[in-house]
């Protein structure tokens, strides 16, 4: 029993979340807002799944903001400049968001520079090939069949008109809970998942296992990366328009979700249920703390101590362990 | 009148959970001596001179310096007392000049209290490599300076803090032959300055040289103290009976019997191989064949074992397995080729201690018993039951972590991942380093049980009883080269301890 509370006191802190809220504005737990928070939170949770695995294996991944920007413009690019059928460039943008993380991997993996440079080189690198591309202005005026993923549009009568949507359920919900699914299949059960809590633990002991470490972390930067790009495809059907400036910041709030979820800094502890808690808080608190007219930039304050927090907490727990 | 001593350690005892590393241990040190301390690896040495820095707390025992009680040591109280350790690893910072390091952390400062006083810094560490007869350069980066060198930097830094007590741990391991004899010199100078020493060595020829007395300690214990003689007539007999005093055990029935189970085909051999620091290794191991492969620490033998297993790379020479010639490149090779190594440190490099017994035991074959990557879940659970029985592993359930079982269980997951690997050879590295004395009877027995299967053992073990006890050849390393082989009839702590000090003639090294 005490251990069902403490492996599920982050869906606890969730449930008084929305309490909380929905006692200062009942407005929150409206079903219009259930689908908005559904929409909004679907490409933090695509992104948190790599984000993962990154952080499984005591790694991090500063680079899924820049990702995200670049598959925005180059998506839009395909489509609007090049008139590419939109799946394809949908297809484009993934393989070159999972080639970014291969690359991530390759800095990690075969280099050596240690996980926070690299992929801090990689966000300012891929940052500055996405304002290239675009000459810092938006584009827009896709093909209307791309807001599928995430668009809510009204008819010309004001009347709801459910493209994106699976009766109420929107469809960049159902891919995040998809990608969850997969997700937790990979880490529960397929080897991968095996290795990545492994490799954590000890990555020299993981080795002399006989898990080769760096094709593992390969596959997790390349992971990271993959699910980044859908979470910018995501975002791209959601807005619209594609923007250099898109997912500034991004990385934190997903590294935020995760760490919040219970998955340890250090490496090879955490859940994907905690996860997913994680990033229902945190997509929550944002929407709430709107809704209650609280300032962007106390947010931010709001944010960055939470995150610090989440990971306080962690460490105080490893530290008891050790004593 | 009692005896004039500097430091005195009274029995001490030294408790870590499930081992005791310090029985009882008294020492004396007088003034102005150089005493000898040797044992064994692992008899004590290390952590009876931490006790005496303040790095780790004595659970009982007192020390005593010039005469004044302490219950317990603090690094601060050890150098305002002081005493000074050189240990095996320098504490210096390469970037930084040699005069730089010897006032590390207490700098001298300008009259403004403020600036630092890099010159008359310089003309200290001057006086003091002047003191000790010895050229190096106070502006010179310690990074540039040979290892013998550097070693004379933390040397004068001991005597430029007025340290009474030097004590010194293997001085002369990373040294070259001339870097020794002027580190000799310069201890000897030391000593008549009235500085006592203790200086810990493997190398008995050396503590002859020096010492004025010599104690022995074994596991934790105190066994005696000698006055050193240094006639060099009688040095061999005395050489004779300091092992006697440091190996010392009446041989008790602590090894399982085991029928003779060694068949003619070779399993592994190595020719001539180099690599990983490792010079000219040659040997074969029969299928059902336990060999031993003794030497101090640091000789090379855990070095070819991870040349071995994959984990270096190799440089020239031929790995051969089964007739047929292998280079693993890495560990994940070596053991598909059905190599396995159970590492020396268990918790750094064995066990995932974050990690079920389960998974543990599977991390090897996840690929064998997957489909497309996903696991074939009954199989996993059942291969861990299956070895939890068969080599009793005591736990309450194979979800259990590994952080949480004894030594003992945990080194029985280890063999249990490789068992579940099918391996054909396995190299123990000291198996039974850190494990209470049941459990370790219970490895030995398994140990027996697979060579009397036909895998091949090779083992590594710097206890001289197991390796006697267990092998049934065994090959000495020292300084990264083969020293000798012995076979069954010639087994003898003398011959073994002679060879692996490295002492034997180059004419008399018998080399299969």
């Amino acid at each position: 029993m005490a251990r069902f509370f403490k492996q599920n006191a982050i869906w606890l802190v969730f449930i008084l979340e929305i309490a909380i809220f929905a006692y200062f504005n009942p407005r929150f737990v409206s079903l219009g807002n259930i689908i908005n928070i559904s929409r909004q939170v679907s490409y933090y949770g695509i992104a948190s799944i790599g984000m993962t695995f990154v952080i499984l294996i005591a790694g991090i991944d500063l680079s899924i903001g820049s990702i995200i920007a670049l598959v925005n413009v180059v998506c839009a690019y395909l489509m609007v400049n090049a008139g590419m059928n939109m799946w394809l460039a949908v297809i484009v943008s993934l393989i070159m968001a999972t080639l970014i993380g291969v690359l991530n991997g390759w800095m990690v993996a075969t280099i050596g520079i240690p996980a926070l440079i690299a992929t801090f080189a990689s966000q300012t690198i891929f940052r500055g090939c996405s304002y290239l591309l675009s000459g810092g202005l938006p584009i827009a005026g896709f093909t209307p069949d791309f807001g599928i993923f995430a668009r809510w549009t009204l008819d010309r009568w004001g009347i709801f008109e459910s493209m994106g949507f699976v009766g109420l359920i929107p469809i960049c919900a159902i891919l995040m809970v998809i990608c969850f699914v997969i997700g937790s299949f990979i880490l529960n059960k397929s080897y991968f998942g095996r290795y990545f809590y492994a490799i954590g633990g000890n990555e020299e002991a993981s080795e002399l296992s006989g898990i080769r470490v760096n094709r593992m972390k390969y596959l997790i930067y390349a992971l990271s990366g993959f699910f980044a790009g859908l979470a910018g495809v995501v975002l791209l059907s959601r807005s619209g328009s594609a923007q250099s400036t898109a997912a500034v910041g991004f990385e934190f709030e997903v590294i935020t979700c995760v760490v919040l979820g219970g998955v340890s800094v250090s490496g090879g502890i955490g859940r994907m249920s905690g996860v997913i808690a994680g990033v229902l808080i945190i997509g929550s608190l944002t929407n709430g703390m709107i809704l209650m007219d609280v300032s962007e930039y106390t947010q931010m304050v709001v944010k960055g101590v939470v995150l610090a927090v989440a990971v306080g907490i962690d460490c105080m727990s490893k530290k008891r362990q050790t004593v | 009148m009692a005896e004039d001593y500097v430091l005195e350690l009274e029995h001490i005892r030294k408790e870590y959970p499930g081992v005791v590393a310090l029985k009882d241990v008294t020492l004396q040190l007088r003034r102005g001596e150089i005493l000898g301390l040797i044992g064994e690896n692992g008899a004590g040495k290390s952590t009876l001179i931490k006790c005496c820095s303040g790095a780790v707390i004595p659970t009982s025992g007192s020390i005593k310096i010039n005469g004044k009680t302490f219950s317990r040591m603090t690094p601060q109280l050890a150098a305002e007392n002081g005493i000074a350790i050189i240990y095996q690893e320098f504490n210096n910072v390469g970037e930084l000049s040699a005069a730089e390091n010897m006032f590390l952390g207490r700098p001298i400062l300008k009259k403004n209290g403020i600036v630092i006083d890099r010159k008359a810094m310089e003309e200290e560490a001057a006086k003091a490599f002047e003191q000790l007869r010895i050229k190096i350069n106070p502006r010179e980066l310690v990074k540039n300076l040979s290892v013998g060198y550097q070693q004379m930097v933390e040397i004068a830094k001991a005597i430029q803090q007025n340290a009474q007590v030097l004590i010194m741990d293997e001085p002369s391991a990373p040294l070259t032959t001339n870097e020794v004899e002027s580190m000799f010199k310069v201890v000897e100078l030391l000593k008549s300055k009235g500085v006592s020493i203790i200086y810990i060595s493997h190398r008995l020829e050396e503590i002859f040289r020096l010492s004025d007395r010599i104690e022995v300690i074994r596991d934790g214990e105190y066994v005696d103290t000698l006055i050193t003689d240094k006639d060099p007539k009688t040095i061999p007999h005395q050489v004779d009976e300091l092992i006697k005093l440091m190996v010392g055990r009446e041989m008790t029935q602590k090894y399982p019997p085991r029928p003779n189970c060694i068949k003619d085909n070779v399993v592994l051999e190595l020719q001539h191989v180099y690599g990983n620091g490792d010079q000219d290794i040659s040997f074969q191991i029969h299928a059902g064949e336990i060999l031993g492969l003794g030497g101090l620490v640091g000789a090379g033998r855990t070095e070819i074992a991870q040349v071995i297993f994959g984990a270096a790379p190799k440089e020239s020479g031929k790995i051969i397995l089964d007739g047929e010639e292998i280079n693993p490149k890495n560990p994940r090779q070596a053991i598909d080729y059905g190599i396995a190594l159970l590492p020396e440190d268990r918790k750094r490099h064995g066990a995932l201690l974050t990690v079920s017994i389960k998974n543990n035991i599977s991390m090897p074959i996840y690929e064998k018993i997957s489909r497309a990557t996903f696991i074939n879940s009954h199989t996993e659970k059942e291969t861990a039951e299956k070895y939890r029985e068969e080599i009793q592993i005591k736990c309450p359930s194979i979800h259990q972590l590994v952080k949480n079982l004894s030594g003992g269980n945990q080194q029985k997951v280890i063999l249990a991942k490789w068992l579940a690997a099918m391996s054909k050879v396995i190299i123990f590295d000291e198996p039974t380093r850190g494990i209470d004395v049941g459990a370790k009877f219970e490895i030995y027995k398994l140990m027996n049980d697979l060579v009397q299967q036909g895998v091949a053992i090779l083992m590594i073990s710097s206890e001289m009883e197991e390796l006697i006890g267990m092998s049934d050849r065994i090959i000495v390393l020292s300084e990264n080269k083969m020293m000798g082989e012995l076979q069954k009839d010639e087994f003898n702590v003398d011959t073994i301890m002679t060879y692996a000090s490295g002492i034997i003639p180059e004419s008399k090294r018998k080399v299969s």
